[in-house]
């Protein structure tokens, strides 16, 4: 179980600008599947990286299974088993899509890790054949290191909390309906806690639980009803995700 | 040979026994064991230190290792190598040098090598510079590699500066001839208060001519760096120069590329940056479980790989 306690988020070396998040207050339970959305600026991603420890918090504590790692450092997060994917990944020159699974994997060869890997390749619609030599660089569309990213994210083998930044974003329709393929099939894994930033009505169907952030908060109940009113009015399935609220 | 030497020949030339094919290794200013083929002929050269290289017409996937290692102090070594690379002949050359330098005084190999690549023929040319010891005594390495391409001749060449060398000069000339064709990367690593300086000069001479100067750039520490890569194109042809360097610490770098056309259809173009290494690239690999220091060791392997 993850749980934030009264976190705020001060942008840093910034002084006397608002919060961009303000007490937020969170427990997220073993293997379920949460989606986060909201409006674009209202903290989703600052509150994303403040689970993966990229950014820290001003105040507040996080908890992972009851012990406190507010203090501890990306790394020492990963190795916890704290996974994530980002909204624009970076590139590497040099460094080719094998390479990094490997390092994902934790497998100490390329060809060892594609046995493993490789299979998530196929599952965000890219042929291993064409890509595991290729580099991470600026060759690679946006939507391909998108796929990649996610990839790398999914063949983590010791992953048990995995944070999605808006995932769908720069991928293809084709590459979506796999991808929300994927996550139905998340969904099934055990011993994996999701959290997916989203905007998608296709997402926010396969939430166990969809958490509302706005203005740097987390919106109650009445607000979420009414925000989801607002952006799946027309979505066929309105009523399931409200029944999710 | 020892030891010492053979963990030399593995760094420099990827060597962990006798190699196939021809070859001539060189150890402190002396020729130490060579081996003549059928298709390719190792002589000494009677006027000056060195040896000729000659591939005979039409050779298919032969290869030479020619690595150099130095493990004395006080020694300036300086070699002269010409290739004939005989026409339609593919091939691959490994050049390299290590410096072990266990004392006090410098320690230098002047390597300058010449190549006459023709009609047809292609040649793949890999050098891997290295420097260690125990000793103070300065490692210089100082390469100079000229090229002459002619028709339709085709020429890889990848040119690393792994690391150790305290001090490096090197010069890379190039002549191409109708459609002929050139692949230069070179990758540099400094540290410490090494110096490098690498100077480049192709000329794209016949129609149709290509070439491509692709540099990686690793300033560590106090380290300097100069990169000075010039291409001229004299017809209609393409050339493209591209630098890249991360810098780190307290170094310096400096990257000046120059194109020079003297024709209109001379399509020639360069790119050039320096930048540390990303932060987002760091955080992306932590969230792997590496740590920062891994990280950053990943990343510079990578650009240098």
């Amino acid at each position: 179980m993850l749980e934030l306690k009264d976190i705020s988020y001060y942008p840093e070396g910034e002084k006397n600008a608002e919060a961009i998040l303000k007490e937020i207050n969170l427990v997220l339970e073993n293997n379920r599947f949460y989606v986060i959305t909201g409006p674009n600026g209202g903290g989703k991603s600052s509150l994303a990286k403040i689970i993966m420890g990229i950014y820290r918090p001003s105040s507040g504590k996080i908890f992972l299974n009851g012990k406190e790692i507010t203090d501890l450092s990306i790394t020492e997060r990963a190795r916890l088993g704290i996974g994530y994917a980002f909204q624009q990944p970076p590139r590497f020159k040099g460094i080719t899509v094998e390479k990094l699974l490997s390092l994902s994997c934790g497998c100490s060869t390329g060809s060892e890790c594609l046995g493993a890997g490789c299979h998530y390749l196929y599952d965000v619609g890219l042929c291993p054949k064409d890509y595991e030599k290729r580099e991470v660089n600026a060759s690679l569309s946006g939507g391909e290191l998108k796929r990649i990213e996610i990839a790398t994210l999914l063949s983590r083998e010791d992953l048990r909390i995995a944070v999605f930044d808006e995932p769908e974003a720069g991928i293809d329709l084709w590459s979506f309906n796999r991808l929300t393929e994927i996550f139905e099939r998340i969904k099934q894994k055990k011993n994996l806690t999701t959290v997916v930033i989203s905007h998608q009505e296709r997402v926010l169907r396969l939430a166990d639980e969809i958490i509302l952030v706005a203005n740097g908060r987390i919106q109650e109940n009445e607000a979420q009803a009414a925000f989801l009113e607002n952006i799946i009015d027309t979505c066929s399935c309105r009523k399931e995700c409200q029944e999710r609220v | 040979m020892d030891k010492l030497d053979r963990e030399m020949l593995i760094k420099i030339a990827d060597l962990h026994e006798t190699p196939q094919g021809a070859y001539n290794i060189r150890k402190n200013g002396q020729g130490v064991e060579r081996r003549s083929t059928a298709n390719i002929e190792i002589r000494t050269k009677e006027d000056k230190p060195g040896i000729d290289i000659i591939v005979k017409p039409g050779t298919k996937g032969e290869s030479v290792h020619i690595p150099v290692l130095i493990t004395a102090e006080g020694l300036d070594d300086l070699v002269y190598n010409t290739f004939y690379i005989g026409e339609d002949a593919d091939v691959l050359i490994v050049a390299g040098c290590g410096i072990h330098n266990p004392g006090q005084k410098k320690a230098q190999h002047n390597g300058v090598h010449t190549f006459y690549v023709g009609k047809r023929a292609r040649l793949r040319y890999v050098e891997k510079h290295y420097g260690e010891g125990e000793g103070t005594g300065e490692r210089i390495l100082n390469p100079q590699t000229f090229l002459e391409l002619e028709e339709g001749a085709s020429a890889e060449l990848e040119m690393v500066q792994i690391r150790g060398v305290d001090s490096t000069k090197r010069e890379t000339k190039a002549r191409l001839g109708k459609e002929a064709h050139i692949l230069i990367t070179e990758k540099v690593l400094t540290h410490g208060r090494q110096t490098a300086e690498s100077e480049m000069e192709i000329e794209l001479r016949g129609e149709a001519a290509v070439a491509q100067i692709i540099s990686r750039s690793v300033v560590q520490e106090q380290s300097r760096q100069v990169f000075y890569p010039r291409m001229s194109g004299y017809c209609r042809c393409r050339g493209h120069v591209q630098c890249d360097a991360i810098i780190m610490d307290q170094a310096t770098v400096r990257a000046i590329p120059e194109i020079t056309a003297y024709h209109a259809d001379a399509q020639l173009i360069h790119e050039a940056a320096i930048g540390r290494i990303a932060g987002e690239q760091l955080i992306k690999l932590m969230t792997l479980g590496l740590s920062e220091k891994e990280a950053e060791e990943t990343i510079l392997e990578g650009f240098l790989r």
